[in-house]
């Protein structure tokens, strides 16, 4: 038996997302066959075929499977569950859709964004905001999973498996894609940066963004926001980090003007070096950081911007 | 049209999770429970949709305990107009997983047939994020899943949804199943007279059987434990020494 991987791609590129989830993959044993399903995916088939540990690609590149709609995706993925037990996916927005829906096809339960594996029934996941650490252990014959990027380093890219066109299946035509609204960027994609520094309400304005934009420059980081920014319109929503938003692990994670609610800290508190800075000696976020520093926002990161 | 909307009665979102000493879960005992916050936005988009004339009945499902009951009424005292209780289980810390929620919907969805399933993408207790496309699923329906803009014309729903890195905008025809995120709208609070009227709204308590489903976990909870801390940090003094220690000390720039 064998790991069904569902990679996560734009049609031209492969996800980080995807090189995480299958160093997950190959701790549950088995072979792990990766899908490419795309409208004109053969370049992203190639790539992950040079996964570490991936014994075989099948590439499936039709229309219907172009924008991740969760209805024709769900169907081949069902299509193909027999051979397989486990079906996995990057916990991306794409990964969220489509799983439970795949499970759901299958009469078998879901095991969301796990962040660890025991063996291949007993898994380990975030509860309550990464408040409680649950390990859970399935007893369906088959495991359908989402995997925490967060929680695997990126698999080697030293493989050569073997790519197999299939086809698609019936479109059910329950969906049907309007268009992207994508914002164009060019720093690092925020899940996947290196370095990610984020604004909180202490920001006080869209405007004073530009502060923490110069610095990721520097950098060459990601820029993102917590909810209180967002909330705030400070922020677009893509860049809200937390609970309800993404859940980063970057190198180095840099919080300024940001308190630290639970539901912050849920997003990045898995960060490798975390740096404060608030003018408040008494906000939460300093319990985690590692580097705190006590200072006016708009006086400490010029002088950050500078020091680069 | 008749609109549908589950919802989950979940730990605050402003009360601190105590991991219980034995690791059989969290401590719900005596701790303050609310509507899961998804789930108001869900309800709040119901009763918008209803004021502009596109809804005419707003039905509320929780599925959980009896104390449920509470979560209910607050949906009704927000505006909802009837109100169904599955009594799924007796004890507020037994969970009942999606996928049994997502079939004993689908009971209820077969005899209210609404035209319209709204929910929250996720609960803030189990972080699932399951129920909403599992229902759709079992439906056979579509789903439009994480939205933060919903336009409802004849028979079909234009859906945008957040995304990683954007939005996406969706078409999917009605009867479908949506799942809310945050940005949809911002819910209202129940005024005094709302919630004295709503303790006159219809409530019906059912159980999982009436719907031809049963109660079962396909997860076996092993333990849950506290997250691992991160060790204390230090304090200093200006952006220079910030600058030095994480280029030497961190080794991070």
């Amino acid at each position: 038996m064998a790991v069904l991987l569902l990679a996560e791609h734009d049609n031209a590129t492969l996800n980080d997302a995807t090189a995480k989830t299958v160093t997950a993959a190959a701790q549950m044993g088995g072979d792990i066959h990766v899908l490419c399903a795309g409208s004109d995916c053969g370049a992203v088939a190639a790539e992950a075929a040079k996964l570490s540990g991936v014994t075989k690609v099948l590439c499936a590149k039709d229309p219907a499977y172009g924008h991740d709609l969760a209805e024709p995706l769900a169907d081949l993925i069902v299509s193909l569950a027999g051979d397989y037990d486990h079906i996995v996916a990057s916990a991306t927005t794409s990964g969220k859709n489509v799983m439970p829906r795949v499970a759901a096809l299958l009469d078998c339960m879901v095991i969301s964004d796990i962040s660890g594996v025991h063996s291949a029934d007993t898994f380990e996941r975030p509860i309550y905001a990464g408040n409680a650490m649950a390990t859970v252990q399935s007893t369906d014959a088959k495991k359908i999973i989402t995997v925490r990027g967060a929680s695997f380093d990126v698999a080697a890219m030293d493989g050569s498996a073997a790519v197999e066109e299939i086809g698609a299946v019936a479109n059910p035509g329950l969906s049907e894609w309007v268009e992207d609204k994508v914002v164009e960027s060019n720093r690092p994609e925020l899940t996947s940066a290196k370095i990610v520094i984020s604004g909180g309400r202490g920001m006080g304005s869209a405007e004073n963004f530009e502060l923490v934009d110069k610095v990721a420059d520097k950098l060459g980081a990601a820029v993102g926001a917590s909810r209180a920014a967002v909330d705030s319109g400070y922020a677009p929503n893509d860049y809200q980090v937390g609970q309800t938003g993404k859940v980063v692990a970057p190198e180095l994670y840099i919080a300024v003007g940001i308190s630290g609610a639970i539901q912050h800290l849920a997003g990045m508190k898995d960060s490798k070096v975390i740096v404060a800075i608030n003018k408040d000696e008494e906000a939460p976020i300093f319990q985690v950081a590692d580097y705190g520093l006590v200072a006016d926002l708009f006086d400490a990161l010029p002088k950050l911007e500078s020091a680069l | 049209m008749k609109v549908l909307v589950p919802v989950k009665r979940v730990i605050d979102y402003n009360v601190k999770v105590r991991v219980k000493a034995d690791q059989s879960g969290v401590d719900l005992a005596n701790v303050k429970m609310s509507m899961n916050p998804f789930d108001e936005i869900a309800v709040e988009q119901a009763i918008r949709l209803k004021e502009a004339g596109q809804v005419t009945e707003i039905v509320v499902v929780s599925i959980g305990v009896e104390k449920s009951q509470e979560t209910l009424r607050n949906a009704l005292a927000m505006g909802a107009d009837r109100a169904i209780l599955v009594k799924a289980v007796d004890n507020v810390e037994d969970d009942v997983e999606p996928l049994t929620v997502a079939k004993i919907l689908k009971g209820i969805v077969d005899e209210e047939q609404p035209g319209l399933v709204i929910m929250g993408k996720q609960a803030i207790d189990n972080d699932m994020n399951a129920t909403g496309q599992m229902l759709s699923a079992l439906m056979g329906w579509s789903q439009g899943t994480f939205a933060s803009g919903l336009e409802l014309t004849d028979g079909s729903a234009t859906v945008t949804r957040e995304v990683d890195g954007g939005l996406q905008v969706i078409k999917i025809p009605t009867p479908c199943v949506l799942t809310v995120d945050l940005r949809l709208n911002e819910p209202r609070y129940a005024s005094l007279p709302n919630i004295m009227k709503a303790k006159k709204k219809p409530l019906e308590v059912k159980e999982p059987g009436d719907y031809g489903a049963s109660v079962e976990k396909r997860l076996t909870i092993v333990k849950v434990e506290e997250p691992p801390a991160r060790k204390a940090g230090v304090m200093v003094g200006s952006v220079e020494e910030l600058v030095e220690k994480l280029k030497t000390e961190a080794g991070v720039l």
